[in-house]
């Protein structure tokens, strides 16, 4: 029988692989950007199961907002990237301390 | 094993692999088809949980707008990405290190909790139909459940959700907009503001000898 704990389990370990993601691809922000949109969908099937075991619905509506934000989170991400390539004529994380020099 | 308990596990491996190759993969191409697939199969699990609004929901808006989009960036930039790929082997033990904490703190904080019975769930949560009572006969279906609370108890939140996406929208075309120089269009307040005196001349013209 599949209980929460499957669901939270799974969930775990999407959050802990977009977390990994994250140290270990640090010079590619796409790669980075989509590690936090794995990060998100973990959080999003956390409070899904969450929603179904408990019966209620609350979570799926959170669950929405979240897939709200992460949709914009992206959009936003990506025209960053865009405008910095513009810029630039290259992502790579390094290069982007005009801010700290 | 009966057919659900197959089909959550073929959902979660995939999910599972799927998010591992988006990260591991060396062509960002193949990363973002890797994370169609992962939300594909999250989508999958979530059928299995009975939200099937959200799940079409994932589909249609992750699978067909946001990683559409990842797609549209990642083939539109010239960018050397497998030099990129340089620090991975270096990095990998301390991101190995740190995901496999992360996992063993989250089962042990599951471990350590307690479900709360029916009753006293219900108790703190007047809109929860106590235990498994969604999938009892007679509740509304999913989706129109969602709609009954989405739209009455949380049309606020529903607003909000309308105007981020406005924002968005609004900051991405405000981040990539650019005028370019040399470009032919109108200008409607030129056009508006022009003067008779400005286009037209009247002039005498005497017979016979031209202007």
């Amino acid at each position: 029988m599949i209980g929460l704990g499957h669901y939270l389990s799974v969930a775990a370990i999407l959050f802990a692989i977009g977390m990994a993601g994250i140290i270990v691809n640090r010079k590619n922000v796409i790669i980075i950007l989509m590690s936090i949109e794995l990060m998100l969908l973990a959080v999003n099937i956390n409070l899904v199961a969450f929603s179904q075991f408990l019966g209620d619905l609350v979570g799926q509506v959170f669950a929405f907002m979240v897939l709200t934000v992460a949709a914009a989170e992206a959009a936003i991400g990506l025209a960053i990237l865009v405008a910095f390539f513009r810029n630039r004529g290259d992502i790579a994380v390094e290069d982007a301390n005009l801010m700290k020099n | 094993m009966t057919l659900a308990a197959f089909a959550f596990w073929v959902f979660a491996l995939s999910a599972v692999a799927s998010g591992l190759m988006v990260i591991a993969s060396r062509n960002p191409v193949h990363s973002v088809l890797f994370l169609i697939l992962a939300f594909i199969s999250a989508a999958g699990l979530f059928v299995l949980m009975g939200a099937e609004y959200l799940a079409m929901l994932l589909v249609v808006v992750y699978v067909g707008a946001v990683a559409v989009l990842f797609l549209f960036v990642v083939m539109m930039l010239d960018v050397d990405f497998v030099e990129m790929k340089q620090g991975f082997l270096q990095y990998l033990p301390i991101g190995v290190a740190i995901a496999g904490l992360v996992v063993v703190e989250l089962i042990l904080a599951f471990a350590a909790w307690k479900m709360p019975s029916d009753a006293a769930f219900a108790a703190g949560h007047p809109t929860a139909t106590a235990g498994s009572a969604l999938a009892a006969p007679g509740a509304p279906t999913n989706i129109e459940g969602l709609g009954l609370v989405l739209y009455t108890d949380y049309v606020h939140y529903f607003q909000i959700a309308g105007v981020i996406l406005l924002v968005a929208m609004i900051g991405a075309i405000v981040l990539t907009f650019r005028v370019r120089e040399g470009l032919k269009k109108q200008d409607p307040a030129a056009q508006v503001a022009r003067k008779r005196e400005a286009s037209v001349e009247l002039k005498k013209v005497r017979t016979g000898q031209g202007i």
